[in-house]
């Protein structure tokens, strides 16, 4: 994975709240068996009538590679832990998305594949909503996102996930490295923990 | 003083810690058993074979396959030769647990079913445990006293090389349910109203342990019902203390210990209850006494109202207005009468054998409504077996439904069985959002009654009224 320090695009905002993962990548989809390619399926029943035709979308109408920075309304990526839904935006052309409240397992899912889920407050998020298409920065060393006319909006982001991020590099290797502790764990490990599942 | 009183959940995450949380780094937590199934595990094989890594504990890795499954005679005797993307995923996922020394019910198995209905079928669920699949109504496991959670196919392939996540601990709360669940109300109608009161990220970023007179006396089918939807509140998981309903529907099931190392487990099991004063971050009260029978007339499972209730006014709340749009339903009308298409009793929510009781009952010497389809899926091939064996099978081709094979099926729409672009679904699946049961389709959420009910009149009833 490539290090991640600085996003720096216009926003495309979606302002419906708790926009769910069958809205990012509807089910149907979920029957490939790689990673690659779900981007032209994002949000595809709002892009895409019935027939395939293309909707009048704000979707369809923005260059996704200038608009790499996806505003959502509260609680965004609600519902499964499919991962796809990050792969999707990700191929789509997003980089980050920026709302009051993202959800739990969304949020794992895209630190793990570079792509930033920034919560901010709900004044920076207002003017967001009001701003489409404004130029905006995230700044993922300092943690902020700065917003035209000198405005900085902190945000939290796990510290480990960050610095993944940052190095470029992936959470396996660090678990992996762990293999003596975990082996030390299993052999201390109580009665139920660890217990193997097969038929007795 | 410091409170020295532990939650349940407390108890669970201490015991798995290989080493702990820092401000650095998330602790590094060891997973008992892993549930694998055909759609979220094919990318993290990958990543094994890609770095030449295998799977360190096999003998915690359980699969079966679900999402993709056909639920018709036909399409489980064609998918050998069926080249469709469900065929190839299936097959490719039996053919990785075959490399990598898993074990997988798989379709030729007559022990498969929906992961999470097989786990506790199986005896595999049990207290204590820590418990993840790459599916997010593995907060279903819960309803043992387990730690249950959903993880995303990046973190499948973690536990797939390590059997540990890494993972901060989230925060608690306790859901309070006292009273009684009036006669007609089901577990179901309980949790869809928790969700309505605390909304559909109420619950982010908490483990919820359900606690109270009225979750002492649901049984295991129904305590699975309620910690299924808990990831419908955006919770991290849902979890009910074990106690002899638990001991008892465990007792003599396949993988669970034998013998006098039963009585051994039982006496484990019986600490694990929280202990007395122990802090939650949140606490949530709600009386079951007061609940009715509930349906959702919405786009996401919060949107949700008493089935003798009134759909909200919109007023200026543009999501609200979207919902209603979408589902084609007027600001303050009532939901009963709302005419609609298709019944599907089914999922990991609400397809074990009392839930397909619940729906026979309602059903025995009726007939669904003309024009109306009615769906039944169970939940696993040995809950088909046992509603067989109770006629239920023959109720509901009698009443004119169709009788499947098990598997996620019409809840998820990717194995060809959809509702419909434009129809009504009255569904007792978990998700209403649009789109879930195939594009278009407007999905009513509610109970195995209410949905039986629904498909006897062809419009949303209180099954209370066909209740003898």
């Amino acid at each position: 994975m490539d290090p991640i320090t600085r996003i720096h695009s216009r926003t495309l905002v979606l302002p419906a709240t708790d926009i769910d993962t069958d809205q990012i990548i509807p089910a149907r989809f979920l029957t490939t068996t790689a990673r690659a390619g779900l981007g032209r399926h994002a949000f595809e029943d709002w892009r895409y009538d019935a027939d395939g035709t293309p909707t009048a979308h704000v979707l369809n109408q923005l260059d996704p590679g200038d608009h790499r920075i996806l505003v959502g309304g509260h609680n965004f990526g609600c519902g499964s832990s499919r991962e796809h839904a990050p792969w999707a935006l990700l191929d789509y052309g997003f980089r980050a998305v920026i709302s009051t409240g993202i959800a739990d397992i969304f949020t794992a899912n895209s630190l793990k594949n570079g792509l930033l889920p920034v919560v901010v407050d709900e004044p920076a998020h207002r003017w967001l909503l009001d701003n489409p298409g404004a130029e905006i920065d995230i700044d993922l060393e300092a943690c902020v996102v700065r917003l035209p006319g000198d405005r900085e909006v902190a945000f939290h982001i796990e510290p480990f996930a960050r610095y993944c991020l940052l190095q470029g590099i992936d959470q396996l290797g660090f678990l992996l490295a762990k293999n003596d502790e975990i082996a030390a764990f299993e052999r201390q490990a109580g009665p139920d923990v660890s217990a193997a599942t097969n038929p007795n | 003083m410091v409170n020295q009183a532990k939650s349940m959940f407390d108890k669970i995450w201490a015991r798995h810690i290989v080493s702990p949380e820092t401000a650095d780094t998330p602790a590094v937590l060891y997973i008992d058993l892993h549930l694998t199934h055909e759609v979220t595990t094919p990318q993290a094989f990958s990543v094994l074979r890609d770095r030449g890594l295998g799977v360190r504990r096999p003998d915690l890795t359980l699969g079966t396959v679900d999402h993709s499954s056909p639920t018709t005679t036909a399409g489980l005797r064609g998918i050998a030769t069926a080249d469709t993307p469900q065929a190839r995923q299936i097959l490719e996922f039996e053919r990785n647990c075959r490399d990598f020394g898993i074990e997988c019910l798989g379709l030729d198995s007559e022990h498969r079913g929906i992961v999470h209905v097989v786990g506790p079928e199986q005896g595999a669920t049990q207290p204590g445990k820590t418990i993840v699949c790459g599916d997010s109504h593995t907060s279903t496991h819960g309803a043992f006293g387990a730690l249950a959670f959903g993880i995303g196919t990046t973190e499948v392939g973690h536990v797939l090389a390590t059997q540990c996540l890494l993972q901060r601990k989230p925060r608690s709360m306790a859901v309070n349910v006292g009273g009684v669940l009036p006669a007609g109300v089901s577990a179901k109608d309980l949790v869809l109203a928790l969700i309505g009161k605390i909304g559909v990220g109420g619950g982010s970023g908490h483990v919820i342990e359900y606690r109270g007179s009225a979750v002492r006396a649901l049984s295991m089918e129904e305590r699975m019902t309620v910690c299924n939807m808990s990831i419908e509140a955006g919770a991290r998981a849902g979890m009910i203390a074990p106690d002899e309903t638990t001991f008892e529907y465990l007792r003599g099931r396949p993988r669970v210990p034998g013998g006098a190392q039963w009585e051994a487990a039982v006496a484990r099991w019986r600490e694990l209850a929280s202990d007395e004063g122990a802090a939650f971050d949140k606490e949530v009260e709600l009386d079951a006494s007061a609940l009715a029978p509930m349906v959702t007339y919405g786009t996401n499972p919060g949107m949700v109202i008493p089935v003798d209730g009134r759909i909200p006014a919109t007023g200026d709340d543009p999501a609200l207005q979207k919902a209603l749009e979408y589902m084609g339903l007027e600001p303050g009308a009532a939901i009963a009468g709302s005419p609609i298409d298709i019944v599907f009793i089914g999922s990991c929510t609400n397809s074990r054998i009392e839930d397909l009781r619940a729906a026979a009952a309602i059903l025995r010497e009726r007939k669904v409504a003309a024009g109306v389809r009615l769906l039944v899926v169970p939940g696993s091939q040995a809950i088909k077996r046992a509603a067989e064996a109770e006629g239920i099978d023959a109720v509901v081709r009698a009443a004119g439904g169709e009788w499947r094979e098990s598997g996620c099926s019409m809840c998820i729409a990717m194995n060809g069985d959809s509702v419909g672009s434009g129809k009504y679904s009255v569904s007792t699946s978990n998700r209403n959002f649009e789109g879930r049961q195939g594009a278009g389709a407007r999905t009513l959420l509610a109970g195995p009654a209410t949905a039986a009910a629904a498909a006897v009149t062809g419009r949303v009833t209180d099954p209370r009224e066909l209740m003898v």
